[in-house]
């Protein structure tokens, strides 16, 4: 009986020993990413950006490899400036992927990263061809295309650069939604247009108005325009047209541009406009 | 027509056996079942018109539009199914804690069972091959004290499946789904497995002799070859669950259930347990012999248990040495199939139990060597080798110190200020991989040595080259330890490579060198030695107790690893292609698996003497009372 005390009394303790062990270290829980309800009504660019920041850091898992130099496993896309590093990506002359700007170049290495295997980075004895970087908007990751764009808004906005990305419209959201759950490629936000003439076009402004007179198409002719208004008018009206409709026009201009164009396109058709003096 | 019949019949007749197995190992719940069945009969093939019917002028109807409409809606048919938080079953205490409990009972005891008629039969080989009966005697000593944990094996596994099924009906809807028919033949196997245990068992002195034992080792064959199929096939549903193979990214199956078996992890999952299982049974039954020895005071007994205690160490060492080079493989294979799962099992927060598991093994190595040392005091021979040992001691000790020393393993803003900075200024340097590689080695190499001195210690060389095989050895050594050290260094300090493996597998190469050059010369040169006396049974009391804290740590070792296994899925069931909705999706904190582990360890202390109190029952036998004279006093 004393035996068989002294050696359970033994087993128990040493038992108990590594369970303090595992009291030394870090207590820390590894929570599943939970479902948030964006309001996408109300929704700003700023609670975007912080939606963004939230889903690298939390459930896009980014942080398990993105990090500070020596405990990172690829680049510290966090502590650099992303914006800037993907212009010289695409200056690469290994850059053979199908992006025109930093939004679209983020975004492809998000989706596609064997795209681009930034040099030193790639798998191990792929000599940098493949990359080891998950797909994010494939499992275990699995971020929808507007959790995408909501980090590449943070991407783009923690270095105080232009945020070029669009706020989700509560509609496009829903389509978005439903095509990307067929697993296509469909519900992939295209690229924002580069210049001002490419804006109008893809808005499809010209349809409307003409731009080299003053002929009425269906609404006023804009070769004057940045005679008549000044910036602020411009914006408010491609951006709440309906406030002040010229005299005389129906209230045909969609009234949602807000909601689609990026903060670049808008700025880019403003600066545009402006200068159309006659 | 008639061939689709078929197939339909035998899509039956195969949903009638998956049927027949689920209702064997639990009460299933129905809806479970009704996920179960769902693939297997196309649903266009069902509703499919028999002829077409069409007014006169309008186009045909379009037959496609159906299935595209099911495919808007998330779940196909075949996919896995993606259960919402309700669909959990809520018992009042957590579903993951229950089964945890089960799985890690049932996973120890049948790692036990399965461990142990493997070395008994190899134990029985060498009884014939010496013709030495304690031997024989031994491995049948060890397959008694064994043979409760069968059953004990089988409840766990009943009251594990019962809760799975009950507890998370969908996912054990679409494992049986996926696996199908490959469960019949795990319950098939298990009916072999106690068929021919028993026959092992029992037969043992009916077959012990000529011919007969040639029986006897072929049931042993038969024995564990179904205990090792047994396992492959359990492997191969924890190896899907991690990466999942034969199946598309949606759950779907696509392969045949050997496509779906082997996946990227199965072998070395498979080569790992294997290894450790062995290691693990040779720990259990040399704390019974560790016991037994303390319990008695007869000297030829404590002979007797004091060898049968060696041999189990033995056992357990020896399994153990190759270990951490099965489990580095099936990191790199992990690696391999997904970094980010790779990372978050190392880099993670999971990476703390890392160190939980260097503390372990460093018991598991200082236990044995430990006890290899205090062996040496039952030869005469050993007194030359005293110095050598508190060498090794240090090495040891210095080695297993840089080995804990964390390092890399930091994720997160909060872990670092608890730290109070991302790596310590001084330990830093010794915290990094090539620096624990050289530790590693440097431990193995040092255990491998105090087993060949603990060898060496009853013998003295008589062949005329003797003083020329240790010059070599001991260069053989001095070169490796050379070697390892530089290339740690080399690698891990002064070359510039995100990858620093490299190093690692040359490092390996060297230890596993000096252990077979070791062999090798000590088996030449001590051919014909002369043997000194040696006395089974002269060794210090306190010596036993490092057989009873290797089982415990290697007990421990088993559950903690099983939680990381867990654990890297995250919030999943199956790896990408089924989520885990329910309330416990989450990593535990490594104080909660703590606590989880330690119940399952003492639980399974507790079961493990109820083995062997049941075993030792078989031989005591009650003296029959005396006939009371004149009535009742
Ligand atoms: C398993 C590790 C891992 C995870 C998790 C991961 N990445 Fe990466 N990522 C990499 C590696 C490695 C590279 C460099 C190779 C390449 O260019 O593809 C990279 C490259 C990138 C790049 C291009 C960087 C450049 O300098 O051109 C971006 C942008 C990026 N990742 C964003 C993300 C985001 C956002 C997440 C989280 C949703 C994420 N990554 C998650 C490993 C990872
Ligand atoms: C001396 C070294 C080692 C020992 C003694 C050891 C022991 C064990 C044991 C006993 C198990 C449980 C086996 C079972 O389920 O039957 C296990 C599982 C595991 N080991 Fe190791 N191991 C060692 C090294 C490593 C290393 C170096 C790694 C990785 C870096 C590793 C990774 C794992 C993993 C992921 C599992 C879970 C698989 C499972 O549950 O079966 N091991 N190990």
């Amino acid at each position: 009986m004393n035996v068989l005390l002294k050696t359970l009394t033994f087993s128990l303790a040493l038992t108990l020993l590594f369970t303090f062990v595992t009291y030394l270290l870090p207590q820390v829980k590894g929570e599943a990413p939970v479902e948030k309800n964006v309001d996408l009504g109300s929704l700003t660019m700023e609670d975007f950006i912080a939606l963004g920041d939230d889903i690298f850091h939390n459930k896009g898992t980014c942080t398990l490899c993105h990090k500070p130099a020596p405990l990172g496993r690829a680049p510290d896309i966090e502590g650099e400036n992303m914006v800037a590093l993907a212009e010289e990506r695409l200056a690469d002359d290994r850059y053979n992927g199908e992006a025109r700007d930093g939004e679209a170049y983020i975004r492809e290495s998000m989706v596609d990263p064997g795209r681009y295997v930034v040099a030193g980075w790639g798998k191990k004895g792929s000599n940098d061809s493949e990359s080891p970087m998950p797909h994010v908007d494939k499992p275990p990751i699995q971020l929808s295309p507007m959790e995408i764009d909501a980090v590449i808004a943070w991407l783009q906005s923690k270095d105080g650069n232009v945020v070029t990305v669009v706020l989700p419209d509560p509609e496009v959201a829903v389509e978005v939604a439903s095509a990307a759950s067929d697993g296509g490629d469909a519900g992939k936000v295209p690229a924002p247009a580069a210049t001002a003439e490419e804006a109008l076009a893809r808005y499809a402004c010209v349809s409307c108005h003409a731009l080299d007179s003053r002929n009425v198409l269906v609404g006023p002719g804009l070769v004057d325009v940045g005679a008549r208004l000044d910036k602020d008018e411009l914006r408010q009206s491609i951006l709440d047209p309906n406030a002040d409709v010229a005299e005389g026009f129906p209230p045909a201009m969609p009234p949602d541009f807000a909601s689609k164009m990026t903060v670049k396109e808008l700025e880019m058709i403003i600066e545009y406009l402006a200068e159309k003096k006659g | 027509m008639k061939q689709k019949k078929f197939s339909h019949a035998g899509g039956l007749f195969f949903r009638m056996l998956r049927l027949f197995v689920m209702l064997l190992f639990a009460g299933v719940s129905l809806p479970s079942l009704a996920v179960a069945d769902d693939g297997a009969v196309n649903t266009q093939e069902r509703i499919a018109p028999v002829a077409e019917v069409r007014l006169q002028g309008q186009p045909p109807v379009e037959m496609v539009a159906a299935p595209a409409q099911k495919k808007a809606q998330v779940v196909e048919p075949e996919a896995a199914p993606q259960p919402s938080r309700k669909d959990y079953p809520n018992v009042g205490i957590s579903s993951r804690a229950i089964v945890w409990v089960l799985a890690q009972m049932h996973l120890f005891f049948g790692a036990l069972v399965l461990a142990v008629p493997l070395f008994v039969l190899m134990i029985e080989l060498v009884g014939v091959f010496t013709g030495d009966d304690r031997y024989d005697d031994m491995a049948h000593e060890f397959m008694k004290i064994s043979l409760t944990g069968f059953s004990i094996t089988a409840i766990f596994g009943g009251s594990l499946a019962l809760a799975l099924f009950m507890l998370y009906p969908d996912f054990m809807g679409y494992m049986m789904h996926v696996f199908g028919a490959q469960v019949l033949v795990y319950a098939l196997m298990f009916f072999f497995e106690s068929f021919f245990l028993y026959v092992y068992y029992y037969g043992w002195n009916a077959f012990r002799y000529g011919n007969l034992k040639w029986v006897h080792l072929t049931l042993g064959l038969l024995l564990n070859a179904s205990g090792l199929t047994i396992m492959l096939l359990a492997n191969s549903w924890a190896t899907f669950m991690m990466a999942p193979s034969g199946v598309n990214e949606v759950g779907a199956v696509v392969g045949n259930v050997w496509e779906i078996m082997k996946g990227p992890l199965w072998n070395p999952i498979n080569l790992h347990r294997f290894i450790a299982n062995i290691g693990f049974g040779g720990a259990v039954v040399g704390a019974y012999a560790a016991f037994k020895f303390l319990s008695t005071g007869d000297p030829a007994k404590r002979a007797h248990y004091d060898w049968m205690g060696y041999t189990s160490n033995f056992i357990a060492i020896l399994a153990f040495l190759p270990l951490p080079f099965a489990g580095y493989w099936l990191m790199a294979e992990i690696y391999a199939y997904s970094q980010q799962m790779g990372i978050t099992a190392m880099g993670g927060i999971l990476a703390w139990l890392f160190i939980v598991q260097a503390v372990l093994i460093g018991t598991i190595l200082l236990a044995g060597n430990f006890y290899l040392w205090s062996g040496m005091s039952r030869t005469d021979g050993s007194e030359r080798y005293k110095g050598l040992i508190k060498i090794i001691a240090f090495v040891l000790v210095v080695s297993f110190l840089i080995w804990v020393t964390p390092h890399t393993l930091i994720l997160s803003a909060a872990e670092i200020s608890l730290l109070g900075g991302s790596h310590h200024h001084i330990l830093g340097p010794l915290g990094i991989m090539p620096a624990k590689n050289i530790a590693v080695n440097l431990m193995l190499i040092a255990t491998f040595l105090s087993f060949q001195l603990y060898r060496r210690s009853d013998k003295v060389a008589t062949v005329g080259w003797a003083p020329l095989g240790n010059a070599l050895l001991i260069g053989v050594y001095v070169a490796a330890v050379a070697n390892i050290v530089f290339l740690g260094v080399y690698f891990g300090y002064f070359t510039n490579t995100v990858y620093k493996v490299g190093s690692s597998v040359a490092q390996v190469g060297t230890t596993l060198v000096v252990i077979v050059f070791g062999l090798v010369i000590d088996s030449l040169m001590f051919r014909n030695a002369r043997v000194l006396s040696s006395h089974w049974g002269r060794i210090p009391d306190r010596s036993q107790y490092a057989l009873f804290a290797l089982p415990i740590a290697f007990t421990w070792l088993m559950a903690l690893m099983g939680y990381v296994r867990s654990s890297v899925k995250t919030h999943w069931h199956v790896y990408t292609v089924m989520k885990d909705n329910s309330p416990d999706n989450f990593i535990p904190t490594i104080g909660y698996a703590g606590n989880m582990i330690t119940l399952v360890t003492i639980l399974f202390l507790l079961c493990v003497l109820f083995m062997f109190w049941v075993a030792n029952l078989s031989g005591s036998r009650q003296a029959k009372p005396e006939p009371v004279v004149g009535g009742v006093a």
